[in-house]
């Protein structure tokens, strides 16, 4: 991923913190690969999981995420459907109500338009409904993140969308290790889960543990200590929180990086009490800046350190503006390290 | 769980009770037996239908129920006849009318009434309400409130009755209305290219809430699932014998692994889109409600052939209306006296 100012974001500084402290041999792997391990060890693990989706067999999806698992576990548990996303969301959402558990793929989380009754009206209301008979142990796997020049109905970021629902839960994982940690707490949960991956991380390596990685849903982790600013970023947004930090540095501001990891549930304690610490907050999150999750995490955070807080909590989001394919244009929609740095340094009074 | 009838206990589970032994009561036949016994739990399935729905009519009527309710009364035969040819085990889904389904699939009245009710003892604890009831022990994957929504959870349960080796059939219920939604199509292709044992029942009862099918529906229904290559038929909803005669047909051809099926209902809904929809002139005539009514009786004719084949005296059908409404009245009060949820309860579920 290039950004507009030229910058690399410092992907593979990210995560092993999980691996330190399980005290396991780490090795370096791609995000793609530990999406594929964590579905490929639930599958062998409990025969009820499957997957379903376009183009998942063998071609692996477009991303070539799945590539090796319809070989190991044949057609019927990697099963290709049909483009009809409304259709194999609801047969998985019927598959998940009746013993199985089933892992969708849908491959542009834009098409989570399409599948919106699916997962709104059935899946996430299932077991309220049903006063708690019936469960839909379910995952959505599906992408967000902009700046592959793939316009404006490929690129869009629409976790708050899922997010606002209750019943659902909603994780986004930034690294390979968190990607393989939390699909397999996904798979294992008794509700439905939308997994929201970043298509530009695919390709990203980081340390992945040996063995086995659950990271449970609602736990943040701490991607880099600092004591001057918090910068609360979501997905890939991390690396931009990342790179934002180390060019702070040079202006003697230490800047901490969390990420909330998943939306639903969130852990607002970890949140709120990094917010405590370092007394400033910016929210970083690739959606829409308006009525994004980016309000939610600030306002989150506003109420629980409220009288620690030495400036106003801030937002940086993507651009109001449908995805254009331009791009310099695209460029200038989403969050880059300059500009979080740049707002930071005006939050901290420009040291 | 109390309350709980001898009635609504006896509900028959037997794979195909009603289709077998149609007319062969010959006395000192056990068999003989065993099918009148059975032809009768179907005339007390589809009565028990026809109070409930009166029952909850007046409930509204009474402002006793919270909102509204989508009654099912004129369309008994299709759901008895069609659940007459299922296992406990075997799944259905149902729509917004889906009380016929829910009773016809072997749920009690006392803890439907409860939850048309918003009571704790119901069905769901009252977080449902009439078009959102689930009976998982019957196999009842629950009532829908989204018109077609819930062709993807049939089919999706026919996926996983496949992979599990279950040998379970799912039925998926659904009003004509639903023809114009496209999710249906989406999954019966899916149904048929991977010969999944799920039959997709259509209720066509004319309407579409306010509108005749024909302004909505173009060409041929059964052509539909046709272009996918899907086994159609097509019966007299009015009468159950047939229905049932058919779904055990399908649904025994779903088990055998030969594919989905579609199967078209001819039928009538006595009242309105919902219990608020009195005013109807509009749409449809005092006449064309007068002659299904007079000449198109599910439970008349149901009846009449009984006593045709000397199964039952007009006397045994009284009984089994008698007993019904005993029940029914027994189940209203049961759902009238029993207590709302804690409010603790708006808070749990959300999640399992």
């Amino acid at each position: 991923m290039s950004t507009p100012d030229g910058s690399t974001p410092a992907r593979a500084v990210a995560g092993g913190d999980q691996a330190a402290r399980n005290g396991a041999g780490a090795r370096t792997i791609s995000f793609s690969q530990a999406v594929n391990e964590a579905l490929a060890e639930e599958m062998r693990r409990d025969p009820r999981v499957f997957i379903l989706g376009e183009d998942v067999a063998e071609a692996g999806t477009p991303f070539k995420v799945l590539s090796g698992l319809v070989e190991e576990f044949g057609p019927e548990r990697v099963r290709d459907t049909p483009i009809s996303e409304a259709g194999f969301t609801g047969l998985a959402v019927g598959a998940a109500m009746t013993g199985m558990r089933p892992v969708v793929d849908l491959m542009f989380g834009d098409f989570l338009t399409l599948v919106m009754d699916q997962l709104v009206n059935q899946a996430a209301k299932t077991h309220y409904m049903s006063g708690g008979k019936l469960k839909v142990p379910m995952v959505l796997r599906t992408t967000l993140g902009a700046t592959r020049r793939s316009a404006a109905q490929h690129s869009q970021s629409l976790h708050a969308w899922v997010s606002h629902v209750p019943g659902l839960k909603v994780a986004l994982p930034a690294t390979p290790e968190d990607a393989k940690g939390l699909m397999k707490a996904a798979i294992r949960d008794d509700n439905p889960v939308v997994i929201l991956e970043d298509k530009l991380s695919f390709q990203d390596k980081g340390p992945v543990p040996e063995g086995e990685l659950v990271i449970p849903l609602g736990q943040a982790a701490v991607k880099r200590q600092g004591s001057d600013i918090t910068f609360i970023a979501t997905s890939s947004m991390v690396y931009v929180a990342l790179q934002a930090a180390e060019q702070l540095e040079a202006h003697g501001i230490s800047a901490e990086v969390v990420d909330p990891r998943s939306m639903v549930p969130l852990d607002v304690d970890t949140l709120v009490a990094s917010a405590r610490k370092t007394g400033r907050v910016i929210v970083v999150d690739e959606g829409h800046q308006s009525y994004g999750v980016s309000a939610e995490l600030a306002a989150v955070v506003a109420d629980g350190a409220f009288y620690h807080l030495d400036a106003p909590v801030k937002r940086l989001g993507a651009l109001d503006v449908p995805v254009p394919f331009s791009p310099p244009l695209e460029d200038l929609t989403v969050p880059t390290p300059n500009r979080l740095a740049a707002l930071a340094r005006e939050l901290c009074g420009a040291r | 769980m109390t309350g709980r009838s001898a009635a609504s206990k006896s509900t028959p589970r037997k794979r195909g009770t009603a289709a077998k032994g149609a007319g062969a009561s010959a006395a000192g036949s056990r068999a003989g037996e065993e099918a009148a016994a059975a032809h009768l739990l179907t005339y007390r399935q589809m009565m028990r239908i026809r109070v409930f729905e009166e029952h909850a009519n007046e409930l509204y009527l009474t402002a006793k129920m919270p909102g509204l309710t989508h009654m099912y009364a004129g369309e008994e035969a299709v759901a008895v006849g069609v659940c007459n040819a299922l296992a406990r085990d075997d799944y259905i889904t149902s729509t917004h009318r889906g009380h016929g389904h829910c009773i016809a699939k072997g749920a009690h009245l006392d803890l439907m009434f409860a939850e048309l009710l918003g009571k704790a003892a119901g069905y769901n604890r009252g977080k449902g309400g009439s078009m959102h009831i689930a009976d998982q022990e019957n196999g009842n994957l629950g009532a829908n409130a989204i018109v077609g929504g819930s062709a993807g959870i049939a089919t999706g349960a026919a996926l996983s009755a496949r992979m599990r080796g279950s040998g379970q059939v799912v039925v998926c219920f659904f009003g004509e209305g639903a023809l114009g939604q496209g999710l249906l199509y989406e999954v019966m292709n899916m149904a048929q290219l991977w010969k999944l044992p799920v039959v997709y029942v259509c209720e066509n009862n004319l309407y579409n809430e306010y509108t005749h099918f024909e302004e909505t529906t173009a060409g041929d229904i059964l052509s539909r699932p046709r272009a996918f290559g899907i086994h159609t038929a097509e019966v007299d909803g009015q009468d159950v014998n047939a229905v049932a005669a058919e779904a055990a047909r399908l649904v025994e051809r779903a088990r055998k692994g030969e594919g989905p099926a579609f199967l078209l209902a001819h039928t009538y809904r006595y009242y309105g889109h919902h219990v608020g929809d009195i005013k109807r002139d509009y749409y449809r005539s005092q006449d064309e409600e007068s002659h299904w009514k007079r000449d198109r009786d599910p439970l008349v004719i149901f009846g009449q052939w009984l006593q045709d084949q000397g199964i039952a005296t007009a006397g045994d059908l009284e009984r089994v209306e008698a007993e019904v409404r005993e029940e029914a009245d027994k189940a209203v009060r049961y759902g009238l006296e029993a207590p709302y949820p804690d409010d603790s309860e708006v808070t749990m579920h959300v999640y399992a």
